[in-house]
């Protein structure tokens, strides 16, 4: 009886809730890792073939560039809003949002990453005979990676949190479980729902942080021999 | 493009801009709490920046504030707040929550913009004897300009972006008509309530960009 009072008296931190709606956070937790997921992807599948755009035609850089910010300014709610009329109240709608705002960050990274490839790194690897397809995939893009990776953790981060605001329709993972408590004024919900959302977006850097260390062996030895 | 003409008709029809929910009373609940958070924003970040700018220290925090601040749900900031008993308050925990947000942009770019002064013009304006004071006036400060109006016209944004999430907890601004629109089903009022925010953003940033060029000119 004692376990439950945390229930009936709306306590911030409540052991109860978590037990009994473990299943409820696992499912939102999965939906809003999903969103997001999904949404990184696409937008770093649009983003690529814009920056290799932009980068052999440097007139369009300042349209392309310019464009992605202004998206980048539109308000979430309004953003999705925009977008109802079009996709309905589908995950679809949330996840079109939400590749539009990454493409600001990772349209940015990825030139930025291609734009640092030393000049003579280039020219020696045409030398070698490599072709525009080869030194692409394995000369620039390997160096480009820090960058790229950067680009992709920051995208991801701001993703997870702008996802909350697909709750309007309902499709916000852990946004849904918010709104949910919000007329109720429900705290352990609310607050459980908002720290998981945090955790979810700092598990998901250090992932990705893993992941370029994992893919970028030599910086680690560089940074190792230069600590020395 | 029926959708686009009705939102049109919703626009231009009187009756939605007038009264208690209309579009001008959400107009300027929206600029009254985005402003006071904006101007509250500048008055704890900017001399912060500026002054740890001109000292050299305690960037890594600045920036480090700045990028915790991207991980940080707004949407559930606001209804923390709004299961506290500061949902009371009126306009309080909006302003807060939207001050938190404003501040790491406000931050970084004033630090770094101190910071990026070179070295050399801060070395020679020291040889001539000027004070730290006039140092950081009639050096350092117009040097930095350009990066912390990018930092102001980036708060400002968000801020109006953010100010709109304020009608999911039942706050006012102009994010309440594109919530109102969903409850009733009204697909025109929403498409119109989205274009209302958007255009204001897009307004508030031309402002700041022309406000930025004005003061470029005069320095």
């Amino acid at each position: 009886m004692s376990a439950s009072n945390c229930l009936v008296t709306n306590d911030w931190i409540c052991g109860e809730y978590l037990r009994t709606r473990s299943q409820e956070l696992t499912d939102a937790v999965l939906q809003h890792a999903g969103i997001t997921a999904v949404s990184v992807l696409i937008g770093l599948a649009v983003a690529f073939p814009l920056a290799l755009l932009v980068r052999a035609r440097p007139r369009l850089a300042g349209p392309v560039l310019g464009l992605t910010t202004l998206l980048y300014t539109i308000p979430s709610l309004a953003m999705f809003s925009l977008l109802l009329p079009f996709f309905g109240l589908s995950a679809a709608l949330v996840v079109t949002g939400l590749v539009l705002y990454s493409l600001t960050i990772l349209v940015r990274n990825i030139l930025a990453g291609l734009e640092a490839v030393p000049a003579e790194t280039r020219e020696a690897a045409r030398g070698m005979g490599y072709g525009s397809g080869r030194l692409l995939w394995e000369v620039e893009l390997p160096l480009a990676l820090p960058a790229l990776m950067a680009g992709i953790r920051m995208a991801t981060v701001s993703t997870i949190a702008l996802t909350t605001v697909g709750a309007i329709v309902g499709r916000g993972g852990l946004g849904n479980l918010i709104e949910d408590a919000l007329p109720t004024f429900f705290k352990a919900q609310v607050l459980a729902a908002s720290v998981l959302c945090v955790l979810l977006a700092v598990s998901a850097d250090l992932l990705l942080l893993g992941l370029q260390r994992l893919l970028t062996p030599w910086t680690r030895i560089r940074t190792a021999a230069g600590g020395a | 493009m029926g959708i686009v003409t009705d939102a049109w008709s919703w626009l231009t029809t009187g009756a939605n801009w007038a009264g208690d929910g209309g579009v001008w009373h959400r107009l300027g609940e929206h600029v009254y709490v985005s402003g006071l958070a904006l101007l509250l924003a500048c008055a704890v970040a900017l001399p912060l920046g500026l002054g740890l700018g001109h000292l050299g220290r305690g960037g890594t925090v600045a920036v480090n504030v700045s990028n915790a601040g991207r991980a940080i749900p707004v949407f559930a900031v606001l209804a923390l707040f709004m299961v506290s008993p500061l949902r009371n308050a009126g306009y309080v925990p909006t302003v807060i929550a939207l001050v938190l947000f404003a501040v790491p942009p406000l931050l970084t770019n004033a630090y770094v913009g101190m910071r990026e002064v070179d070295r050399a013009v801060v070395e020679a304006a020291r040889g001539m004897g000027m004070s730290g004071g006039q140092l950081f006036l009639k050096v350092e400060l117009p040097l930095a300009r350009p990066l912390v109006m990018t930092g102001l016209r980036s708060a400002a944004v968000q801020v109006v972006a953010t100010a709109t999430i304020a009608a999911m907890v039942g706050q006012g601004g102009l994010g309440r008509i594109i919530t109102a629109g969903f409850n009733t089903y009204n697909t025109p009022q929403v498409v119109a309530g989205a274009l209302l925010v958007a255009l204001l953003a897009l307004l508030v940033e031309a402002v700041l960009v022309g406000a930025d060029r004005l003061l470029g000119r005069r320095a």
